[in-house]
């Protein structure tokens, strides 16, 4: 290849060029999206390619109807983060450390969990529900929820205990601290990045549910916002202007957690499916 | 867990102690041990092994709408199994099934892979650049499908204005035409799922050595040369987790195509993972739906069977 020094920066910069192209075609729908949100009057007809005015009464509207459901996949998914680092950091020392008969098994069992589709949980789990009356309640759909996250989870944080050097458990063990002081006082704190990692993704996760949503609530108690916008387009066919409005605020914490922390979610999606 | 409520039973205990047994410690150990997987295993057991035998079960089990207040659903041997299989429907759900998700990891995966070559060169902007593309991904897929069904609206979307203005006809009905919406939710699914080809094939990129393409570059090998003869079969291990990966997520789709069709138009992009949620939760038929699942799980378990003898033989 030709790198002579006089063309080597143009060409790079051409990269840079064709970069920015991709990523716009790539972002495109996104921008659509608030493009539309910002001409509610553009109803069923086409919508201008750049908003004359700054219309905000869809943003308005969608906050009437949305505001709480908005409210409940928030609570939800932070019940779902809860549920799931409580279960799976433990397992994933005890899968790391301990040299338990059956780990491997258990640990090839997390990754074939992967393998089962939602819709098959959720068709035995509805008749679950049923029965202990976890259908239309917060706790059932932060439970079910949290399975989204707990084997993803379990292999990252375990991939990474797994690295703590031997040296600093054995020394908090010499100090007479128990299996469940060193794991509160030394790995947790130790394993910081990995637990804020599997904490964003479990939170994802959970926001962006929609079958747990759709299949385990009957009724409007537990309504998350992905059900709710659903649910919009089906009664609101002319009013595109707030289901976008709604679908860019539903947006707003997966783009706030790409900014804020795109090392971590970088991490995670390479750490959670290359072993 | 402070000092004094572990003393004072420790020394009640003192005369007993004074004679360690350590086969008892050794399985108090064992035990304190178990303790911290025991919750995820129970919760695993619970979520995704229950679900799997208690669907089985179902599939031969007769449920009508009646069934929730009474709690009564006879078993009717294999009436559910053989209904459904009967049912024209289930064979063209299959087949959307096959083809959406074929149509739509070959599309993933190239355009992903490419991205990925072309972002792993070094040039400025070049990992901002390749972080924002991921926001597709981390959007809601419910939520993306709805604003694509807002952009392929045949009269009204914003690509068929675009198609026009470019004299490309422009009055394609995207979703509403039967021979045309399986191809639309097959491309909307592809944008969706180039983020993540790209980000993992591009961490697979960055674990080949660079001295590799120096050499080969001396040796006087194309462009095309290195990427076949050393990228590719440098990447092997990571194309197979992609494609693995790709394909437990998108075999079982469900949001996506409900988001953009609910489905139709006349069925056209029935798959596997709607019919079983027509079947049990619209049409409350969970016995229909269950055999439906566990032709889902089926296809998923013969295919994780494949890539577990597959990484076994490439591990020796």
């Amino acid at each position: 290849m030709a790198s002579r020094p006089s063309t080597a920066p143009r060409r790079r910069w051409g990269s840079t060029l064709a970069g920015v192209l991709v990523l716009c075609v790539m972002l495109f729908p996104l921008y659509w999206m608030l493009n539309t949100a910002l001409q509610p009057a553009s109803g069923l007809l086409r919508v201008a390619p750049v908003p004359h005015s700054l219309d905000l009464s869809g943003f308005s509207k969608a906050i009437t109807d949305q505001g709480g459901h908005l409210l409940t996949s928030l609570v939800v998914s932070l019940g779902a983060v809860v549920i799931c680092l409580a279960i799976s950091a433990p397992a994933a020392y005890g899968l790391a450390r301990f040299g338990l008969r059956g780990s491997r098994t258990i640990v090839f069992g997390t990754l074939i969990t992967q393998m089962v589709p939602g819709i098959v949980i959720a068709n035995a789990l509805y008749n679950s529900y049923v029965d202990l009356g976890l259908v239309n309640s917060y706790f059932g759909l932060m439970l079910a929820d949290a399975s989204l996250g707990i084997p993803f989870s379990i292999v990252l944080m375990r991939s990474f205990m797994v690295s703590i050097p031997g040296e600093v458990i054995e020394a908090a063990q010499v100090d007479g601290a128990g299996p469940l002081r060193t794991f509160v006082r030394v790995v947790l704190p130790m394993s910081r990045n990995s637990l804020i990692t599997s904490g964003l993704f479990a939170f994802l996760f959970s926001w962006s549910d929609f079958m747990f949503a759709l299949t385990l609530n009957t009724t409007d108690d537990v309504k998350p916002v992905t059900l709710g916008i659903y649910q919009y387009i089906g009664a609101h066919v002319g009013d595109w202007g707030s289901v976008m409005a709604a679908s860019v605020l539903s947006a707003v914490p997966a783009a706030i957690l790409l900014v804020v922390a795109q090392k971590y979610i970088a991490a995670g999606i390479t750490g959670g499916s290359v072993k | 867990m402070t000092t004094s409520s572990i003393t004072a039973p420790a020394a009640a205990r003192e005369p007993r102690t004074t004679v360690p047994d350590p086969a008892r410690q050794r399985r108090r150990r064992t035990l304190a041990r178990w303790g911290f997987v025991a919750p995820a295993v129970v919760f695993m057991l619970l979520f995704f092994g229950y679900p799997l035998v208690r669907n089985v079960v179902m599939s031969f089990q007769h449920y009508t709408p009646k069934t929730f207040f009474t709690g009564h659903a006879p078993f009717n041997g294999t009436d559910n199994w053989s209904h459904v299989f009967r049912d024209a429907l289930f064979g063209k759900a299959l087949w959307h099934t096959l083809v959406f998700t074929a149509g739509s990891l070959l599309g993933q995966f190239c355009i992903g892979l490419a991205l990925a070559v072309f972002f792993n060169r070094r040039f400025p902007l070049g990992g901002v650049l390749r972080s924002l593309i991921l926001l597709p991904w981390l959007v809601p897929m419910v939520v993306s499908g709805v604003v694509w069904r807002r952009i392929l609206d045949q009269d009204t979307g914003v690509l068929n204005s675009f198609l026009g203005t470019l004299g490309l006809g422009g009055h394609t009905p995207w979703l509403t035409s039967p021979g045309v919406a399986l191809l639309s939710v097959i491309l909307v699914n592809i944008w969706i799922g180039i983020p993540f080809n790209m980000v993992i094939l591009y961490g697979g990129l960055q674990e080949i050595p660079r001295e590799l393409y120096e050499a080969a570059s001396l040796d006087g090998a194309s462009a095309w040369r290195s990427f076949r003869s050393i990228t590719l079969p440098m990447l092997r291990p990571v194309i197979t987790v992609v494609l693995v990966l790709g394909f437990m997520s998108t075999v079982k789709i469900l949001d996506l195509i409900l988001a953009l069709t609910d489905g139709g138009p006349a069925d056209a992009t029935q798959t596997l993972g709607t019919l079983t949620y027509q079947n049990s939760f619209v049409q409350l038929d969970f016995g229909a739906g269950a055999v439906v699942g566990n032709v889902l799980i089926l296809i998923s378990a013969v295919f994780a069977v494949f890539y577990l003898r597959a990484n076994r033989t490439e591990g020796k």
